[in-house]
């Protein structure tokens, strides 16, 4: 049985065919209004969601199947101090595949030990996003065609936003790619992605501050939000959550088929006067949001394509 | 002091002094059925390194958790006896994984708060040991 857990769980072969029924999903979605008729999804959420929760109901219900859960820890077992190994043996008895979110970092690793069915980490800490990753890949490889030979600016907090650094692992599978990591002296990338994933795979990568500096230079742009839920201290927050903010102006400068992607939410990151702007990409991740985890959940139940006539496999470990 | 040679089992070697407890205990050599004698010496006189320890395990079973001395102790050599004759000497490598060995000090990862969960960490590229749940680095100052 296969999980999504890590952004690297599936190979390169396996997240391009789950992005390519993705596509095929979105081009004739009444082709799989019943492909996972009487199947279920639990979404086990430990921590309050709005985009992430509702994507993925609305993907189960647009398979033609169900979906039940919980949208905080208050309102489940583990208000009662029950451990998460036990929580999804009783869960994983009366669906057919989980999404799970928890502020704990391995959550949804640990759940899959025990799980007797698929499960998708939807969130855990600041830790990993996978289908968030997929919907990125999806959203980059729609307006660039492909996902090597780019040069990707990521701009904002580095340090502690989770779609970055599981995209960067992700793209650094691909030949070619270039990394800008744009953010200030206090949210730069974590060492760990340099040492284990930028340098084992000899990409080409560089850090500064100044974003309007290196916009000509991009293929793609990837803000983040400063998120306040992951300081101890308010001031640095305060201190730091308007570093950055693009606008229409400075798009200029850029090149004009350059998209910019965001995880949503935002905050000041990106003006409201950028939306108009056919380069901004953020409300297309929302759309494609919804057809990944669509595919995601077939690829992982082994539903038949009703267009291609066989399964989307997940065979390479 | 003499104790007896073994004629089958491994002799682990060179053990830096004073760690041979330690070893014997994370080894869990005090628990379980035991097939043959178990001895730990200490302080024995060493021409490589002045004193060290050194224990004895007789029998056919190896100690499920013999990979771990790679990283609590690199100096160590495992000499396999068969027979009374050492058939293989060989020296310590660092394990690719450790269970239970050292801890995640990470307050948001899972093992801080999940019962009965098991602290395990994968050797990395650069040669460091990382929690699977978290990610975190281990930092040998905070629990070795």
């Amino acid at each position: 049985m296969r999980h999504l857990i890590d952004p690297l769980d599936f190979g390169m072969q396996e997240t391009e065919a789950v992005l390519d029924l993705a596509d095929r999903i979105a081009a004739n979605q009444d082709a799989y209004i019943d492909a996972a008729k009487n199947r279920k999804l639990a979404t086990l959420f430990y921590e309050p969601s709005t985009r992430t929760r509702l994507s993925f109901e609305a993907a189960m219900l647009n398979l033609g199947g169900k979906t039940l859960g919980f949208p905080a820890a208050d309102v489940s077992s583990a208000s009662k101090g029950e451990t998460i190994a036990d929580t999804i043996r009783v869960v994983g008895r009366y669906v057919d595949i989980v999404a799970m979110r928890h502020p704990k970092e391995g959550a949804p690793l640990r759940a899959s030990m025990f799980s007797p069915v698929p499960v998708i980490n939807a969130g855990d800490g600041g830790h990993n996003h996978p289908s968030q990753t997929l919907i990125d890949l999806d959203t980059i490889r729609q307006r660039k065609g492909r996902l090597h030979h780019l040069t990707i600016g990521f701009c904002g907090d580095l340090k502690f936003g989770r779609p970055v650094h599981s995209l960067t692992k992700i793209l650094t599978r691909y030949e070619g790619n270039k990394y800008v990591f744009i953010s200030p002296e206090e949210l730069k990338i974590p060492k760990y992605l340099e040492e284990d994933f930028l340098a084992p795979s000899h990409a080409e990568w560089y850090e500064t501050q100044d974003l309007e500096d290196i916009l000509p230079k991009l293929d793609v742009l990837y803000m983040t939000r400063v998120q306040k839920e992951r300081f101890f201290n308010e001031e640095d927050y305060i201190r730091l959550k308007d570093t950055y903010t693009l606008t229409e102006d400075k798009l200029e400068s850029a090149k004009h088929d350059m998209p910019v992607l965001h995880p949503l939410p935002r905050v000041g990151e990106i003006s409201m006067d950028v939306d108009d702007d056919p380069r901004a990409a953020y409300f297309d991740q929302v759309q494609n949001g919804i057809f990944v985890r669509m595919a995601l959940i077939m690829a992982l139940l082994g539903i038949c394509d009703p267009v291609m006539g066989k399964e989307v496999l997940l065979h390479e470990c | 002091m003499n104790v007896d040679s073994i004629q089958n089992g491994i002799v682990i070697d060179h053990i830096t002094e004073g760690m041979g407890l330690r070893l014997y205990q994370m080894l869990e050599l005090d628990k379980g059925e035991k097939s043959g004698s178990v001895a730990l010496l200490q302080s024995l006189k060493s021409g490589k390194y002045g004193r060290k320890d050194l224990i004895k395990i007789e029998g056919e079973a190896i100690p499920p958790r013999i990979s771990i001395l790679g990283y609590i102790d690199p100096q160590i050599t495992v000499n396999m006896i068969r027979d009374g004759r050492i058939i293989r000497k060989e020296s310590t490598v660092l394990p690719k994984r450790l269970v239970n060995v050292i801890r995640c000090t990470n307050p948001r990862c899972i093992t801080s708060t999940e019962a009965g969960c098991d602290h395990i960490f994968n050797l990395t590229h650069s040669g460091r040991y990382r929690c699977i749940y978290c990610n975190a680095e281990f930092h040998s100052a905070a629990s070795k």
